[in-house]
């Protein structure tokens, strides 16, 4: 743990917590999920830590079990992107030539419309389940990934080393996960956390508008919206997921900026 | 022709291409995906005959191909078609919805883009010490939030507890421009601290980036004062990097709009257009979709075309 | 004394160094430094990189970069102590009376402005001159560093002149106000050699028109020699010797001078063609993508088996081209290449296992020539895994033999790259050619990274290499001086042709075409006197008017 400066360690277990929370949900809330235990929107007390809710249930077990919903369906969406950008992008700079163009062209085409926009146009015609929403925040999300690993890879493609790696005739294999790939994961593990974080926004957004998650099950965009009655009574119910958002957020990003500063160091770490 | 001429030319008839592309892409997204667009709008327990009538009735009985180019013929004449779930006409129904969203979206825009680059400019000048760690601090935490989230901290704050504006933005033509913007300050807050966020570290960063050129060295061993560098040499080669910042938030800020306006239930483009995804009519959907792309790609293009105009390599050629 | 313009007194400067996985820290750069420049003088600072000569210079206006600071000692200019002055002080001698000439004065010109504005720009700041004047002053400036169409020149983009031109340009921005001093920071070091020739002499003439005192940073001794009347030698921010030019030239004190002075002297037989090239190339036409002009027409050159053949040229000669072509990076358009008796396939997806192994390749930058994530260990030890199937305890052994032929010797062989010095780089990648058992190696620029001293170390080595393994060299340069050491044979490369072609004796004796004789003429040698001797008897002008 040597080198790994406060902020960075702060940030990692903020994090886990948020994890751990989101694994252990069902061992850790107080209540059930959907189990009406009290009156709508009761103040902060003993038995509920937060209050409870529009209908009367925990708030504190509905942050749990959203938490769980949320982290789970950004964890996934991130996991479509990443490896689906990752390796299209790897591919593209490697290859380039007529293929790099082709699949460049067409993640330009997908990214000049704004996602959000994309995908309302695709969730007014698809059924919205989970699956689906995972698939389509995973996809359109793929193209900042291509984009970046592609960038990285064709820096990383027209060093010399990697030209004296086909010199001595080494596949492409070699090439991409010997010499390009350790060279590329510091910027990508940075992005890792950022696309993750947008996921979490994203989903949280989607949910909002009624187009994410479903009810009964919680999530903390759904939370919003359900709670959202309340804000004009003085009920700040619907502000809770944001203290949430916010605090997952910006562990991820110092995460982020970690892994960014050690690759910039990297580069300039000439005979140190 | 003058080169720079031949690149914006350019330029502008990729825009061109950009946007059919985009056009078939939204086409395709509601037409061809697996969803059966008859069968979403009449619900699970439709009859054979009812979807029949519905197929036959949204032509969705054609082929495709034909079907995207009529769909595109009448949308470039100004008709978008008719709304599925009452009947009334889109074109008629986005007009004034339109002008309300592009008046949220100038509020917000005349007021963040000075205040970015003035905070920009202030982050750089103490860059490192207490107000350049401020103002990151705020943005950073400002972007950790999604839009709604803090739509509804702000009216929280400003509407219930406060009590200084109305936290529902109704807007009508009857309404004097002070009564206007009275309704949208809260929506407008928020989608100025939402860009401001974006464009005030992008803006830092093209100033910085120019401040570390060797010619603002040259400029300082030629015994310049700080501003006089700053105007003189710094400026007309971060105004392009800036100009280009603030373009590609302004198409930022249009997408944020969406969100915006049901938090504040806003009679805008977003808020109709949200409705109509739930409601699944796919005519309102496509429309609406296709004008936010046409803005979107529209302000990216502008930011392009800025770029080039402003770099005296491609200005004046060899 | 009277005429003491600057009087630099145990000058101490520090940085704040931020290593990477480090808790910053400081280091002393420059420690102890005193010099005294009288009016009109110049003084040559040499040193090779990090010795802080130009962080010296630059202490002369008292400005550090980055996290540069002067933390000790004494700066007076025209007798005023200006270290820790204040900032308007500052402000009110820079440009005025000290100015400064950059190395690179491509990035050192504001892009968006035009050229008088920018060279006249402190003048008019500091009242020297009225906006007529100045622009009068420029003009003769121009005229007189030779700089084309004086009148017009001003009217002109950065972006829309060469480098040479741009240099000259800044040396007019330094003069314009009537400074005091300059100072020249490596002004010649990045233009090609027939272009720093020019730009050597308008300075020399500049300087001696003006009657200005200048301090003339670079690494390249018999370029000072041309331009000082006296020399400061440094090395890691001390001081080794100062002395006259002459003194510094024919009787230096230190033994590090000594090295200075003798370098590149480094002289080998020349040995006879052999009866069988090992690489033949015939009429090799190139050209890169879509180019509609070829870099490469009808290139023939020969290399035997245990020889080296130098390609030598300026940037844009196509020699490096002719590299990629011979490894098959870019197969060429016309022309055949025969290796060891059997004609090489031209693209490299087509050679064999082999054929890649006899023809190894060594890179002009070592820093991004290795994977900065692979131990030394791994870098030499690929090509040993496969080429030759070698694991474990026989990889390892043989990885410490190569460390040893390349005399590095033990516990370099678990360092990564960034842990070398830059000799030492260039090394290991030697060590990584070797590994392959080649019979002909591309070295590309191999030392023209390196400092003097280095350099001379590793060219050294490839001849005892060479000596002992048989292997061949090709050796693309664009220094005459490591050509006559390192060469038996010679191709001058001009615009992507071969100029002149033959043994080193034929193509280093007159007469000599138009071009060769330029080049040559061109690099500078350690004898006061030498820049005028050449320009009085010159053929062909440079390309850089």
């Amino acid at each position: 743990m040597r080198g790994i400066p406060f902020s960075a360690l702060l940030g990692m277990t903020v994090t886990a917590l948020f994890f751990l929370a989101a694994l252990l949900a069902p061992w850790i809330a107080p209540y059930g999920m959907a189990e009406i235990v009290g009156d709508v929107w009761e103040p902060a007390s003993a038995d509920f830590w937060l209050g409870t809710d529009n209908l009367g249930r925990d708030l504190l077990t509905r942050m749990i079990y959203g938490g769980q919903t949320t982290i789970f369906v950004a964890s996934m969406a991130t996991a479509v992107s990443f490896c689906l950008g990752s390796i299209l992008g790897f591919t593209a700079a490697v290859y380039g030539g007529l293929t790099d163009q082709v699949m460049s062209r067409v993640n330009d085409l997908v990214m000049s419309i704004p996602t959000l926009i994309f995908a309302l146009v695709v969730l007014s015609v698809m059924p919205v389940t989970l699956p689906v929403l995972i698939l389509v925040m995973g996809l359109l999300d793929s193209t900042r990934v291509f984009r970046l690993s592609r960038a990285v890879a064709v820096d990383i493609n027209v060093m010399d080393y990697v030209e004296a790696a086909r010199l001595r005739g080494e596949g492409q294999r070699w090439v991409i996960f010997r010499e390009i790939l350790p060279n590329a994961l510091s910027p990508l593990v940075a992005e890792l956390g950022l696309r993750f974080i947008f996921a979490i926004l994203f989903i949280s957004t989607l949910s909002f508008l009624g187009l994410g998650i479903q009810p009964p099950e919680a999530d903390w965009g759904g939370i919003v919206k359900e709670n959202r009655e309340g804000i004009v009574y003085g009920i700040p119910a619907a502000l809770i997921p944001a203290v949430a958002i916010v605090t997952l957020s910006i562990s991820v990003n110092l995460v982020a900026d970690w892994a960014l500063n050690r690759t910039t160091s990297l580069k300039g770490g000439r005979g140190g | 022709m003058h080169p720079v001429l031949k690149l914006v030319i350019q330029r502008l008839a990729l825009g061109l291409l950009l946007l059919i592309a985009a056009s078939v892409l939204i086409f395709v997204g509601t037409q061809i995906l697996p969803g059966d667009v008859a069968q979403a709008v009449l619900g699970q327990n439709a009859t054979p005959e009812a979807l029949a009538n519905m197929r036959a009735q949204m032509g969705l009985d054609q082929p495709a191909s034909s079907r995207y180019f009529q769909w595109l013929f009448n949308a470039l004449h100004g008709d978008l078609g008719t709304a599925l779930s009452n009947g009334r006409d889109i074109a008629t129904a986005i007009g004034g919805r339109l002008k309300n969203t592009l008046f949220l979206a100038s509020v917000a825009a005349a007021i963040s883009v000075p205040t970015a680059i003035f905070l920009g400019l202030l982050a750089v000048r103490y860059r490192d010490r207490w107000p350049d760690k401020l103002i990151s601090a705020v943005t950073l935490t400002s972007i950790s939030l999604p839009e709604f989230l803090l739509g509804y901290v702000i009216m929280y704050v400003f509407s219930v507890q406060l009590g200084w504006f109305p936290s529902v933005s109704n807007i009508n033509s009857g309404m004097s421009l002070w009564q206007k913007l009275n309704a949208v300050a809260l929506p407008a807050m928020v989608l100025t601290l939402v860009v401001l966020a974006h464009m005030m570290r992008m803006t830092r960063a093209a100033i910085l980036n120019v401040m570390q050129s060797a010619y603002i060295e040259t400029a300082e061993l030629k015994g310049l004062r700080r501003f006089t560098i700053i105007a003189r040499h710094a400026m007309p080669n971060a105004l392009a990097p800036i100009v280009n910042v603030v373009m590609i938030n302004l198409a930022y800020l249009v997408v944020g709009v969406v969100v915006i306006e049901v938090v504040f239930v806003y009679p805008g483009m977003g808020q109709y257009l949200v409705d109509h995804v739930s409601k699944r009519d796919v005519p309102v959907v496509q429309a609406c979709g296709l004008i936010f792309a046409t803005v979107y790609i529209g302000l990216n293009l502008l930011a392009d075309i800025i770029s080039i105009l402003s770099n005296p390599r491609l200005r004046h050629p060899k | 004394m009277a005429d003491t313009l600057l009087d630099i007194r145990n000058l101490r400067i520090e940085a704040t160094v931020y290593a990477p996985g480090e808790k910053p820290r400081n280091a002393v750069i420059v420690d102890d430094v005193s010099l005294s420049l009288e009016r009109g003088k110049v003084m040559g600072l040499i040193g090779e990189s990090g010795a802080g000569k130009s962080t010296i210079g630059l202490a002369a206006l008292s400005y550090g970069r980055g996290g540069i600071r002067l933390t000790g000692g004494e700066v007076l200019l025209n007798g005023r102590q200006i270290r820790g002055a204040s900032s308007a002080t500052l402000r009110s001698l820079r440009g005025k009376e000290v100015t400064y000439v950059a190395q690179s004065a491509a990035a050192a010109f504001n892009p968006a402005k035009k050229l008088m504005e920018q060279v006249i720009e402190a003048t008019l700041h500091h009242g020297v001159l009225s906006q007529a004047e100045a622009e009068a002053r420029a003009v003769e400036l121009f005229r007189t560093l030779s700089l084309p169409d004086p009148e017009n020149f001003g009217k002109r983009y950065p972006h829309q002149v060469s480098g040479g031109q741009l240099q000259r340009a800044m040396t007019a921005m330094a003069l314009c106000p009537k400074p005091d001093l300059v100072i020249f920071d490596e002004p010649t070091t990045a233009l090609d050699v027939t272009t720093q020739i020019d730009v050597l002499a308008a300075i020399k003439t500049a300087i001696a028109e003006t009657g200005v005192a200048a301090l003339y940073i670079t690494h390249d001794l018999a370029v000072v020699a041309q331009v000082s009347d006296e020399i400061m030698v440094l090395r890691s921010g001390k001081m080794v010797e100062h002395g006259s030019v002459q003194q510094i030239i024919e009787a230096p004190r230190e033994d590090y001078t000594r090295a200075l002075v003798s370098v590149r002297q480094i002289d080998h037989a020349e040995k006879a063609p052999a009866a069988e090239p090992l690489l033949r190339a015939e009429n090799v036409t190139a050209r890169y993508g879509a180019m509609s002009k070829d870099v490469l027409s009808n290139v023939s050159v020969e290399l035997y088996a245990g020889q080296t053949l130098a390609l030598v040229g300026e940037s844009g000669s196509g020699k490096s081209t002719m590299a990629r072509v011979i490894t098959g990076l870019l197969p060429p358009r016309a022309g055949e290449i025969t290796f060891d008796g059997k004609p090489l396939p031209r693209a490299l997806k087509d050679r064999s296992r082999d054929e890649l192994r006899e023809l190894q390749m060594i890179y002009q930058m070592a820093d991004v020539a290795m994977n900065p994530r692979q131990t030394v260990a791994t870098i030499i030890g690929r090509p040993l895994e496969f080429y030759f199937g070698l694991r474990g305890r026989a990889r390892d052994e043989r990885v410490q033999e190569l460390l040893d032929a390349i005399e590095l010797g033990q516990g370099f062989a678990d360092r990564y790259p960034a842990e070398l010095s830059g000799g030492q780089k260039q090394r290991v990648c030697i060590a990584r050619a070797l590994a392959a058992k080649p019979k002909m190696i591309i070295c590309d620029e191999v030392t023209s990274a390196l400092d003097p001293l280095v350099a001379d170390g590793i060219l050294k080595l490839l001849l005892d290499l060479q000596a002992r393994e048989g292997v061949a060299y090709l050796f693309i340069t664009h220094d005459i001086a490591t050509v006559r050491a390192i060469a038996d044979s010679i191709a001058v490369m001009y615009q992507g042709r071969v100029q002149r072609y033959g043994t080193k004796t034929e193509v280093l004796a007159p007469p000599f075409d138009d071009y060769t004789d330029l080049l040559l003429s061109s690099v500078p040698e350690m004898e006061i006197g030498w820049l005028e001797r050449v320009l009085s008897s010159r053929k062909m002008a440079s390309a850089g008017n």
